[in-house]
């Protein structure tokens, strides 16, 4: 189980990364390597020249402000233990425990993660969840996409060859949201089974004004619940609206495998989006009392 | 021609200078070119947790990681966390009183992984270790002695860092 050859580049600016990578056929960037390391032990993925973009700087950092951005190679730990990002989305570091393990996150980067593009991965779920934009740039220029363009389908994002993900940035929510993210796994740090995140605000009367909800796991990419989403603005969030949820979750259309069938997939994400949605109506209450 | 490149990687803080082919793991630079067998190879892709070591003072899995990556890094592996004079250290001690390992395969990852836990937390609850051994796998010991070796290395650490105080 060693790789194959392969040369090896170490560009130092995302001009140098998007040039080689322009240059040089059946080239793969190199993230933070959780997920394309293993491939090439295992020889799945056998590229003749590897980009590795840790050395620049320009891919880095983490801006949490009127919009929250991050450089492409911000490491998930990096994500874990931001203080800002703790507060004005708190979701996002509750999603991300979810990811591996202590030493897989202290390598593994957001930008890797998206581009890898697992359905039961949690970033590229939490992107979708936050109608993330992203932009990618190559030798001809750059272009911005939204997540729900990015994520075409199976491990298969919408970058064109030689295209590299830069940036990734979305607005927060108001400081009264209550979020909730839940998953089920056999055991932590693997691969969800099936994951629903829901972000939601209230109005003064207690009915909810603003609702998003993503299923992960079940369909090829993470698949937000928009006609129940719409439909929910103005609703009481009572047990009915809370049932109405888990039904449009568990009617997301879902993958079969050798381990799992659709069904079960199905159940899980209707059980965990209704948890998911009483600990956000929980938290917006709770946000909305100490904000009033 | 194969791939290589020069590089200079520090390991428990000694100086190393070697050429290495670009697809060289950095577990297998450790184990082959550096003789330092202590940092074991379980499954070779990001699972068990056995090649773990410090990059730079954050965990790593060595297997997933090229030692061209490492060029002008600091590297600390189980060799290197015995005290100066050779004496186990505190979690090393805490493990051998504990029956914390049995075969012994998966203990340099778990000794790497607790490490740092417990200098980024000293006080942790048995439900932190167990979330944070989830990236180790032991297929002895049931993982009981080894959440019982990190919660009595935790103690014995604040003890001595009270008594240092």
């Amino acid at each position: 189980m060693k790789p194959a050859p392969f040369a090896y580049h170490d560009p130092t600016t995302i001009g140098e990364a998007v040039a080689l990578l322009a240059q040089h056929e059946n080239a793969r960037p190199l993230a933070g390597g959780q997920s394309l390391v293993p491939m090439m032990n295992f020889r799945y993925a056998t590229p003749d020249h590897l980009v590795d973009l840790n050395g620049v700087e320009a891919l880095r950092g983490l801006e949490v402000g009127a919009r929250i951005s991050f450089g492409a190679m911000t490491r998930q730990r990096d994500v874990e233990f931001s203080g800002d990002l703790a507060q004005a989305c708190p979701i996002l570091i509750d999603a991300l425990r979810h990811v591996g393990h202590r030493q897989t996150r202290n390598r593994g980067t957001i930008g890797g993660s998206l581009c890898h593009l697992d359905p039961a991965a949690e970033t590229p779920a939490m992107m979708m969840l936050h109608d993330a934009v992203l932009t990618a740039q190559s030798a001809e220029g750059s272009r911005e996409l939204a997540m729900g363009d990015f994520a075409l389908g199976f491990m298969t994002s919408a970058l064109e060859p030689g295209e590299l993900l830069t940036r990734i940035s979305f607005e927060p929510w108001a400081k009264t949201h209550g979020w909730g993210f839940e998953e089920y796994a056999r055991r932590h740090g693997d691969f969800a089974i099936a994951s629903a995140g829901v972000l939601l605000t209230l109005d003064a009367r207690g009915a909810v004004s603003r609702l998003a909800m993503v299923i992960g796991g079940l369909a090829p990419a993470p698949a937000r619940l928009s006609d129940f989403e719409a439909q929910a603005v103005g609703a009481a969030p009572d047990d009915d609206f809370i049932k109405a949820a888990a039904h449009a979750a568990s009617s997301v259309e879902a993958m079969d495998d050798a381990h799992v069938s659709a069904a079960y997939r199905q159940h899980l994400a209707s059980i965990l989006s209704a948890r998911a949605l009483r600990r956000a109506l929980a938290h917006a209450r709770e946000r909305s009392l100490q904000h009033a | 021609m194969p791939d290589t490149r020069k590089i200079t990687v520090t390991v428990n803080g000694q100086r190393h200078e070697a050429e290495v082919e670009s697809r060289l793991l950095l577990a297998d630079f450790l184990r082959h070119t550096l003789d330092l067998t202590g940092t074991h190879v379980g499954c070779e892709h990001g699972v068990c947790g056995a090649c773990t070591v410090m990059v730079d003072g954050h965990s790593a899995r060595s297997c997933l990681m090229f030692a061209v990556q490492a060029n002008g890094k600091s590297i600390t592996t189980i060799e290197g966390l015995a005290q100066a004079d050779g004496k186990l250290s505190i979690l090393q001690e805490a493990f051998q009183n504990n029956h914390g390992l049995q075969c012994g395969f998966c203990t340099p990852g778990m000794l790497i992984t607790l490490s740092e836990h417990l200098r980024d937390n000293p006080d942790p609850t048995e439900a932190e270790l167990r979330e944070v051994l989830t990236g180790n796998l032991c297929r002895c010991t049931g993982y009981q002695a080894i959440v019982a070796a990190g919660l009595d290395a935790a103690a014995k650490l604040r003890a001595s860092k009270a008594e240092h105080a």
